[in-house]
């Protein structure tokens, strides 16, 4: 099969409300991957900007650019790279972590696919202001064509001396290659990212000591950022920090690409201002509204691993900036700090909508599926907790509910929460919590419906 | 050292510790798994939670894993915080999903870490209804089963054997609920020391399969302090039986010893006392052909008017019995007419590293030096094969530079991963000298495979650079000059670094070369340098410190008449002397008396033999490699008619009215006696308390409080319990009765401690947690260090070999190279056949190849083999394993010219 047939469809029907940044050719019918289409449209430009300026100052840039990490924690990079040990004397690595896996997500491969040459600029402004003597594109597995669209689309830069020895007669070296992931969800994880990367099991590390910005790949200072975040550093230094830092609202600068899924007319990737628009907006606006005459049960705000939101519910409190709120979930704004302070986290972006034709004990079912299974086994809390979660309501959702299964999961999930070397002990633990907290009353009256009824549903894990 | 604050109570705790060591080594108790003293902290389990404070203000805490949390001053956590508490049972909870509930039929039930940590923890009632994961398991050889269902992948298995012991065949495979540990598919686990897994696995995963054969709990067999017998180490073992035999050894705690770890030959090899065709009869060749057996007491009766009758009589006794024994045929003999049993070259090479060991610098190094060396050169040893703990300890050498490295990250030694990572594979120098390919190899920085002879040239030319302190390398230098200089600079740069040589090449040059490299670091500065010699056989020290005669000088006392009656104890004379030579010996002999716990070659011939007790049923004292003597007791009180050599000696005595009585009725006695004709052993009889020793009045049990069946035993003769038999030789009791007190570290005989019935009751019984044993580690160094005595020697010129002639030296196998051992039935199964081991050039020169079979004439005799190559070999030598059982001839006086038959 030819490569063509697999890259991402073009979004001909761009939502005028959005504000395409790092979008902004991607899904335009005449611009195409190649290097030429790229530097037509002012490629590279901002590296040979970036390669006159010192790496310090690039640094800086980022920093007042105040832009955080798009791959889930929400990390400033600036911040990120201000740790990186530069006494060391030990090489310094840059890795791109292209393992999108959290379900849900699929923005990645939109800049992947449609416009690798922009990840790899921007890879290489980073990699100049940190200095790096390696770069790595870690990509997940599952994504093949997207591994050889990069390897093509580096291979083109290579011969242009964008990468490789001597970078546009800066003196500056620094190569870039691809590595295709372990085919699991933990090594999306950072330091499972790094180990998976050094050729063993996928085990995320113990920090401390493993700080990867002072104890990375090979016990090398390193850098892992996320391909989006990586994208936002050629924008960054075309618009400025500061300039760049005007776009959305101060703590939650920048645009970001929100991947909407779930039960709504129009699922899909936006490019929006951060903190211009609502849950509401998303879902209603560009997501087109829920399907005739059903109504929404539930919004997952950030990836399958976010805590959910209930419809009806209404989350109270006050901001940083002291200001009170009280919202619905249509009122939350589309940042970083808006879902958190409704009690769950914008994640990777990725907003999943449920809405009243699904029963919320089988879409739990299925995220516990998802996670027990993507468990790497090194502890035990994640290990055994994730799959007795799973075994539970997947009984359920196949008719053997039971009344203390609701609390049962829920001091299973207490249990694990905090307590596992890295977060896949959250993420595995935060969906159970909050679907069992929120739909307490739909997991009990599970355990009173008729087994004989709800075995004849057909229920499978996806 | 900190203050720390646990639940109120203040303890003292070392700051290089996790909080987790500290707890346990204030003697509280707080669950884990995956934490082990020797392998360190990786944080998996997350079984040892308690919560943490930041000071005394802090009313919430947090909940840390206490193996990964460091003790700082000040420090306060709880270990009965309820949440902790909670969590705790409830990591217990989820390994009990899968973990089944087969502890009745589960070798480990009884000694089970996780049975006691599910009891710790609390948790009692499941919630989980679900079908349990299963496994499928694997044939892992004959030391071990797999039972892989019961597995709460707690990673020690792997981490012990790939991380710590160097193996390359057990592996983490699959994940989430599904990790596996085993190997890529069924077969023998390779590596030597794979027989620990048995003790590193919390549960049952892997257990004792010789064990399996003659399964009792541990609460119901009768166990002692032991040593094992395999090689010269002297790891302190713990022999365990029931019914009248032993049923395993388990590893017994000594701090500068085997630490936590055994060698399979060492934990596998008890089982040649279980060996089918042991002969455990008294038997004279007069009542062979009537086919009757006679009495003890006949037997005794013809031994002592055979040496009424003898015109001379002469004893050979034996390296690989205990000091007791050999002193007692020494006695029965006189000094002039006995031998410890070793050929006049094996015995000036063992005199060579006497006095090396004499002079070390502070004394031998211990296995415990070993491993905290940060620079090694092994000069003329395979410490793989001859002494396996040794190669273990010098596996962990290696890693002192990444300790080091750690620590100037301020990352503590026990955070093993990190400390391993951090390294990036790098490893301290070990350089090492040995004709053939070790197993040490991938670990070292060098390799030297050569002859003895340019081994022995070597070891000066490092001690010449060293003197010299010519360490930078000239164009002029030969590769000799080159890798001595290698060596040098790095022995130099060394905190501490240490020289390994041994008799295995039965090198006197090798052992005064090593010499030179000590005394040359030494003077150089080097105060901290330290030697360790390897032995060939358990007691090798202890019997050379006896001062006996060459065997060849018994050998011609008989052949020139002096002699007609000869008493040989434990010794196989077809393993020391060519075969003709034996053959005429016997011959020459009116009468033969041989005592052996084995079946050997001699005993055939034996005009009267009397059954030895092996080391498990016998009470006795061995030197180590290291000059340290050490006392082993009766794990069982053997049959009426199986004796110590040493207490059959005493028989005879009487028998042959030399006394009137036994001169050594007991133990203490024959210590007393020894110690007064032989000055030096004096100390031996402070390596373990006496007979007399008690603990408030009280003998220290054999068994667990727990015993069961003592009554019933042997209700199948007799329906009345018979008294336990009483033992006048230690201060323990062949019964459950007796002080409840924990005895001094040389009688601990089991480790129980209320809560713990695994073997990691251990904890309880040191000084702090991985630490000294209590009261010190048993036994008593003989050689404090820095005697001189010999003078300093020098390489010998080599004979130029003729192009075809080919130099055959001896090499060994850590199964099959040792003769207790080997009859063992799961140690001989793993013993290979006999090959001849050459380089490809030679086998090219010889037109052979890989797998063909060839036939050598050394001296008198003649060998074939099958032909492996050696991918380092040099050119000209051939590789010949010595001590196999199954091979026509058993001794080849090596190294030795062989020519090649057509």
């Amino acid at each position: 099969m030819s490569l063509e047939t697999h890259i991402a469809r073009k979004n001909l029907a761009i939502h005028p409300k959005e504000r395409r940044i790092i979008l902004k050719h991607a899904d335009r019918p005449d611009y195409d991957a190649s290097i030429d289409c790229y530097l037509r449209n002012g490629g590279y430009d901002q590296q040979k900007k970036a390669f006159s300026m010192k790496p310090e100052e690039i640094c800086q840039e980022v920093l007042d650019a105040g832009v955080r990490g798009r791959g889930g924690a929400g990390f400033p990079a600036g911040m990120k790279w201000k740790f990186l040990d530069r006494k060391s004397g030990k090489p310094i690595y840059l890795i791109c972590n292209a393992d999108e896996s959290e379900p849900g997500t699929f923005k990645d491969r939109q800049i992947i696919h449609k416009d690798p040459h922009q990840l790899i600029e921007g890879m290489m402004i980073s990699a100049f202001a940190i200095q790096a003597a390696q770069a790595f594109i870690y990509i997940r597995e599952e994504m093949p064509y997207g591994a050889k669209i990069l390897e093509e689309a580096i291979e083109e830069a290579r011969a242009k001396n964008l990468l490789g020895d001597n970078i546009l007669g800066s003196g500056y070296s620094c190569d870039l290659v691809v590595h295709r992931g372990a085919a699991a969800y933990i090594c999306g994880e950072e330091t499972g990212l790094i180990e998976s990367l050094e050729g063993k099991r996928a085990y995320p590390r113990i920090k401390p000591p493993y700080f990867p910005a002072a104890l990375g790949l090979y016990m090398c200072p390193t850098i892992v950022n996320n391909v989006e975040t990586l994208c936002n550093v050629k924008h960054i230094i075309e618009m400025g920090g500061h300039a760049y830092a005007e776009i959305g609202k101060p703590g939650n600068t920048g645009t970001r690409i929100w991947s909407l899924s779930g039960h709504v007319r129009k699922p899909g990737y936006y490019e929006l201002e951060n903190g211009v628009h609502t849950y509401g907006d998303l879902i209603n606006e560009f997501g087109g509204g829920l399907r005739d005459g059903r109504q929404l049960q539930a919004v997952i705000p950030g990836g399958s691993s976010a805590k959910v939101w209930r419809a009806g519910e209404r989350f109270k409190g006050k901001l940083r900036s002291g200001e009170e709120f009280d919202w619905a979930i249509e009122d939350v704004p589309l940042d970083f700090d808006g879902p958190m302070a409704a009690g769950s986290m914008s994640g990777s972006g990725a907003v999943v909508v449920i809405d009243d034709s699904v029963d919320i004990v089988e879409v739990l079912a299925n995220i516990n599926a998802f996670y027990a299974h993507e468990s790497c086994g090194q502890c035990t809390p994640c290990r055994e907790g994730s799959l007795w979660m799973k075994k539970i309501t997947t009984r359920m959702a196949n008719g053997g509910a039971r009344e203390e299964d609701t609390a049962l999961l829920a001091s299973i999930g207490d249990q694990i929460a905090g307590r596992t070397i890295c977060a896949h002990g959250e993420a595995c633990a935060w969906p159970t919590q909050s679907f069992v907290a929120k739909f307490q009353d739909k997991f009990l009256d599970k355990a009173k419906q008729d087994p004989e009824q709800l075995s004849k549903r057909d229920f499978r894990m996806v | 050292m900190a203050t720390l604050h646990i639940d109120g109570k203040t303890y003292e705790a070392d700051p290089s510790k996790n909080l987790l060591e500290a707890a346990l080594s204030a003697g509280l108790d707080l669950p884990y798994f995956c934490w082990h003293p020797a392998l360190g902290s990786v944080g998996a389990c997350r079984q040892c939670a308690v919560r943490q404070y930041r000071d005394e203000n802090d009313k919430n805490g947090q909940i840390v894993m206490a193996c990964m949390v460091p003790v700082t001053d000040g420090a306060r956590i709880s270990i009965a915080d309820p949440e902790a508490t909670e969590f705790r049972s409830s990591v217990v909870e989820w390994l009990m999903t899968n973990h089944p509930h087969d502890c009745p039929v589960c070798d480990e039930g009884g000694e089970c870490h996780l049975q006691d940590m599910t009891v710790m923890t609390g948790h009692c009632s499941r919630s989980f209804r679900f079908k349990k994961r299963t496994f499928e398991n694997q044939y892992l050889g004959p030391f071990l089963n797999h039972e892989m269902n019961r597995c709460i992948q707690c990673y020690r298995c792997v981490r012990f054997y790939n991380d710590y012991a160097g193996g390359h065949d057990l592996g983490a495979f699959a994940s989430h609920n599904h990790v596996y540990f085993g190997r890529h598919e069924e077969g023998v686990l390779e590596s030597e020391f794979s027989g620990n897994l048995a003790e590193v696995c919390p549960t049952g995963v892997f257990t004792d399969k010789t064990l399996k054969g003659h399964y009792s709990r541990k609460w119901d067999m009768q166990s002692a302090p032991s040593i094992c017998n395999h090689c010269s180490v002297g790891c302190n073992t713990i022999a365990s039986s029931r019914y009248g035999a032993v049923r395993r050894i388990l590893n017994r705690y000594h701090h500068d010893i085997n630490g936590y770890f055994l060698c399979d030959r060492g934990r596998y090899g008890y089982e040649h006392g279980n060996h089918p065709d042991r002969p455990s009869r008294p038997r004279l060749r007069s009542t062979k052909q009537s086919g009757l057996e006679p009495e003890t007491t006949e037997v005794l009766a013809a031994i002592g008017s055979f040496l009424n009758e003898a015109r001379g009589i002469a004893a050979i006794g034996s390296p690989r019995a205990s000091l007791e024994s050999n002193y007692a045929l020494q006695a029965l003999a006189g000094r002039e007419a006995f031998s410890i049993g070793i050929a006049e070259a094996s015995s000036a090479v063992l005199d060579a590293l006497v006095a090396a060991l004499r002079e070390a610098p502070g004394g031998p190094a211990s296995v415990r030096d070993i491993e905290h060396s940060d620079a090694v050169f092994v000069l003329g040893e395979d410490p793989s094969n001859t002494a396996p703990r040794i190669a273990l300890a010098l596996r962990q050498s290696v890693r002192q530079v990444s300790i080091k490295h750690a620590a100037a990250h301020r990352i503590p030694r026990w955070h093993d991963r990190a400390v391993r990572d951090l390294a990036q594979g790098r490893k301290g120098p070990l350089h090492s000298a040995w004709p053939a390919q070790t197993r040490l190899d991938e670990i070292s920085k060098s390799a030297f495979c050569e002859s003895p002879n340019a081994i022995a040239k070597l070891g000066f030319a490092v001690a010449q650079c060293i003197g010299e302190d010519s360490s930078s390398s000239s164009s002029a230098d030969s590769p000799l000059q080159k890798q001595a200089k290698a060596i040098a600079a790095d022995l130099l740069e060394a905190e501490q670094p240490l020289v390994v040589t041994g008799t295995a090449l039965e090198s006197e040059a090798i052992i005064d070369a090593a010499r030179a490299v000590v005394s040359a670091l030494a003077k150089a500065g080097k105060s901290t340098v330290r030697l360790a010699g390897i032995a060939a056989e358990a007691n090798s020290i202890g019997a050379h410190l006896l001062q006996g005669q060459a065997l060849e000088s018994i050998v011609a006392k008989v052949m020139n008449g002096e002699c007609d009656t000869l008493i040989v104890a434990e010794n196989d004379l077809y393993r020391r002397l060519p075969h003709a030579t034996v053959d005429a010996l016997l011959d020459k002999l009116s009468k033969l008396i041989v005592i052996d716990c084995i079946p050997s070659s001699l005993t055939r011939h034996a005009d009267a033999f009397l059954p030895a007790a092996t080391i498990a049923e016998s009470d006795g004292s061995l030197i180590n490699c290291e000059g340290r003597g050490q006392r082993f007791f009766q794990a069982l009180s053997p049959k009426e008619n199986l004796h110590a050599t040493w207490d059959w000696v005493g028989r005879i005595q009487v028998e042959c009215q030399r006394s009137d009585t036994n001169p050594w009725p007991d133990l203490d006695t024959i210590l007393a006696k020894m110690a007064a004709d032989c000055p030096e052993l004096a100390g031996i009889r402070e390596a373990a308390p006496g007979a007399g020793f008690r603990i408030h009045n009280q003998k220290i049990p054999r068994s667990p409080r727990r015993f069961s069946g003592r009554t019933s035993i042997l209700a199948h003769e007799s329906v009345h319990e018979p008294k336990p038999p009483e033992d006048k030789d230690a201060a323990m009791s062949f019964s459950m009765e007796g002080s409840a007190l924990q005895p001094p570290a040389a009688l601990v005989s089991h480790y129980w401690s209320p809560g713990w019935n695994s073997a990691q009751a251990l904890n309880k019984f040191q000084e702090e947690v991985g630490g000294p044993n209590r009261g010190g580690p048993p036994g008593l160094r003989l050689f404090p260090g820095g005697q001189n005595g010999r003078p300093h020697g020098s390489p010998s010129t080599e004979s130029a070999a003729t192009p075809d002639q080919l130099l055959a030296i001896p090499l060994y196998q850590v199964f099959g190279s040792d003769e207790l051992s080997n009859h063992s039935a799961a140690v001989r199964e793993r013993s290979e056949p006999l090959a001849f081991s050459l380089s490809a050039k030679t086998a090219d020169r010889l037109g052979l190849a890989d797998g063909d079979s060839l036939s050598l004439r050394i001296g008198e005799q003649k060998l074939t083999a099958t032909v492996r190559l050696d991918p380092v070999m040099s050119e000209n030598l051939i590789g010949i394993p010595v001590g196999l059982s199954d091979t026509p001839v058993t001794y080849l006086p090596l190294p030795a010219q062989a020519n090649v038959c057509e």
